[in-house]
């Protein structure tokens, strides 16, 4: 099993620029773990914290409960997959693959062979000998993949490395990383700004959010039962509605907002009377032309066809805009543009979280 | 050529060329094909000039490695020059380095005005400004013996004062070069090299310099050249024991009066210093496109 890192209560201030807040994390050996955030969130500084290329301003990192402080990047056992790739170009492809074995002493047989053993893997063999520049964007990334796993790293460091490849290859590398990770059992710590990345690769996720720690969870769980107005927001599409607690009972709350009274799920900590908001997922809204209990009036303003459903876009007497996942078998019934609709949801689908103490 | 003409029409991509004919035939090859001319010839009294006595030979160029004192001092600034080279490459890649990837960029800025700063000053008056300071009783002989690291003054003009010279005189020449093509290289490649376990001497050779070769080629190319064809540093920081080529050359020209074995002297240096920019620009793998860069 490899390493597992421990982050406690780390904080990287730049000058007066706080960029991490307090984060702490457990990332257990052999696991994939995302950070995800926008960009500018802090989560690159994070991961330059473990690699060794800056040393955090306060708190802890641990790799295989090994407190890291005063270990320099060349000698921590983590390798890093950078943004823009960073291979060597004026080397050929084996070479770049077997620079951390160079750096090692190993002699230049076994440099040789190990790296047409990581070609392999990569299935690339026989490209040892071109140069980087003949390589297409695919090709590439799995180069520098071979080439940080050939120093048999216990963790690595992948910093957002899909973002410069197209849609299709980036879905086809998404797998290639995730079989890869569970093949190698390394543990890999991913960043990335992009929500449907981390979801589909990871174990568990982190949301940051302006360097603080929104939550740590599974995909199902960060989509199901965000902890922050951030995440609701921030994984995947949502339906945000402002407005103040009143009741609470048996884990419902009741909210009244601009745009009526609503029942959902309440989040943890919810207290009656604060300003709190209710999420509402698009797939959870269903259509009706009348007014049931927990709807909201909307006037339709366009559809939205994505090929497995529809998204339908409306706007409510108040001005909230809102979304609603629209089933490819009820297309015959979608609403025409300007015509007046209802939106509902189960209280069970909505969730109610705190305002309290969220900035953005 | 036909590119010229197709952009500016026949009349003025003529002109264009037509200039440029004119300096590389007039103010390139017909002086120095006049002083090849000069340099085959016997030193002639004006009357013997176009006489019997005026024939091609070579023994201008024979008299240069005849005369031990004048190969010495031939070979010593052949040797010399590729040590001024060498200094100067060896002060100014750390700094390069430093100011392309490790400084701020005030730092870098402030570095880079500090520098050039006291080139607004003519090249003989900051050349003199080491006489001052190298001088017998001078500021840095003061200061050393002031700090006690040295019982007695110390000469520093001579072979050290030409070379401490000549290494702050062109120290821009390679800075600028190498800085350039260092601050073309990525800095997450240095990272990444660092993040496999690569140490600083092997990030240097394996990462930095292949990718600034370029630069560090044409900086040491320019350095060699300037050095074996500098006059000031040599006159006034030198020593008897410190000649310097040019100077002979100078001699030969203005105080002995022998233009034709001044114009071979001239030549051999010549031929000299280009050979050096070849074998450099083998060396380096670099051609000259790479350099005019």
């Amino acid at each position: 099993m490899s390493h597992s890192v421990e982050l406690i209560d780390v904080e990287q201030a730049f000058g007066d620029v706080k960029a991490v807040h307090h984060f702490s994390a457990h990332i257990a050996g052999g696991e994939f773990f995302s950070i995800l955030g926008p960009s500018g969130c802090g989560k690159t500084t994070l991961l330059r914290l473990i690699a060794g290329f800056t040393e955090p301003t306060a708190g802890r990192v641990l790799i295989g409960d090994k407190d890291m402080a005063g270990i320099p990047a060349d000698r921590r056992p983590t390798a890093m997959i950078f943004q823009s790739l960073a291979l060597f170009p004026l080397m050929p492809v084996w070479e770049n693959i077997a620079f951390g074995l160079e750096a090692r002493g190993v002699p230049k047989a076994q440099r040789r062979k190990r790296a047409e053993e990581l070609l392999e893997l990569i299935a690339l063999p026989g490209y040892g000998t071109r140069m980087v520049h003949e390589l297409s964007g695919g090709q590439r990334q799995r180069v520098a993949i071979a080439r940080a796993l050939a120093v048999e790293p216990q963790v690595l460091l992948l910093d957002e490395p899909l973002s410069a490849l197209d849609l299709k290859l980036r879905q086809h590398m998404r797998a290639e990383l995730r079989a890869l990770q569970k093949r190698t059992g390394v543990t890999f710590i991913y960043i990335t700004h992009d929500q449907s990345e981390a979801l589909a690769m990871s174990d568990r996720v982190a949301v940051m959010n302006a360097g603080v720690l929104q939550q740590i969870a599974t995909p199902q769980e960060l989509y199901a039962n965000p902890a922050t107005p951030f995440t609701a927001r921030f994984v995947g599409e949502t339906n945000g509605i402002i407005g103040t607690v009143r009741g609470l009972e048996a884990g419902l709350a009741t909210l009244t907002t601009a745009e009526g009274r609503f029942t959902g799920r309440a989040g943890a900590g919810l207290e009656d009377g604060e300003r709190a908001s209710i999420f509402i997922r698009p797939e959870a809204m269903a259509l009706s032309r009348i007014a049931l209990p927990n709807s909201l009036s909307a006037r339709a303003v366009s559809l939205e066809y994505e090929g497995a459903s529809a998204m339908l876009r409306a706007v409510s007497e108040h001005g909230q805009e809102l979304l609603a996942t629209v089933p490819n078998r009820q297309l015959g019934e979608a609403p025409q543009a300007g015509e007046q609709i209802w939106l509902s949801f189960q209280p069970e689908e909505a969730l109610i979280l705190s305002e309290k103490g969220a900035a953005a | 050529m036909t590119e010229m003409i197709k952009r500016f029409g026949p009349g003025l991509g003529g002109f264009f060329i037509a200039l440029v004919a004119l300096w590389i035939i007039g103010m390139v090859l017909a002086p120095n094909l006049m002083m090849l001319n000069f340099s085959l010839k016997p030193m002639l009294f004006p009357n013997d000039i176009g006489g019997p006595k005026d024939v091609y030979t070579v023994e201008n160029y024979t008299a240069l490695f005849g005369d031990r004192v004048h190969r010495a001092i031939f070979l010593k600034t052949v040797w010399g020059s590729g040590l001024v080279m060498l200094a100067t490459l060896a002060i100014t890649y750390p700094l390069a380095f430093w100011m392309a990837k490790v400084a701020t960029i005030r730092g870098a800025r402030a570095m880079l005005i500090a520098l050039i700063i006291p080139f607004w000053i003519n090249e003989v008056l900051r050349t003199l400004a080491w006489f001052i300071i190298l001088s017998f009783n001078g500021p840095l002989n003061a200061f050393l013996l002031s700090i006690g690291l040295i019982d007695a003054p110390v000469r520093w003009q001579g072979d050290f004062g030409v070379l401490a010279g000549m290494v702050y005189a062109y120290i821009l020449f390679m800075l600028f070069p190498i800085y350039n093509s260092i601050s073309t290289l990525e800095t997450a490649q240095l990272e990444a090299a660092k993040n496999l376990g690569a140490s600083t001497w092997r990030i240097h050779r394996r990462i930095v310099i292949p990718h600034a070769k370029a630069g560090i080629a044409t900086g040491c190319v320019f350095t060699f050249m300037l050095a074996a064809g500098s006059y000031v540093a040599p006159a006034l920081l030198g020593s008897p024991g410190s000649r310097w080529f040019t100077e002979i050359i100078y001699n030969w020209f203005f105080e002995g009066g022998n233009w034709n074995r001044g114009a071979a002297y001239a030549l051999v240096l010549l031929v000299l210093c280009m050979a050096v920019v070849m074998v450099t620009l083998k060396i380096f793998r670099v051609n000259l496109a790479d350099v005019a860069k």
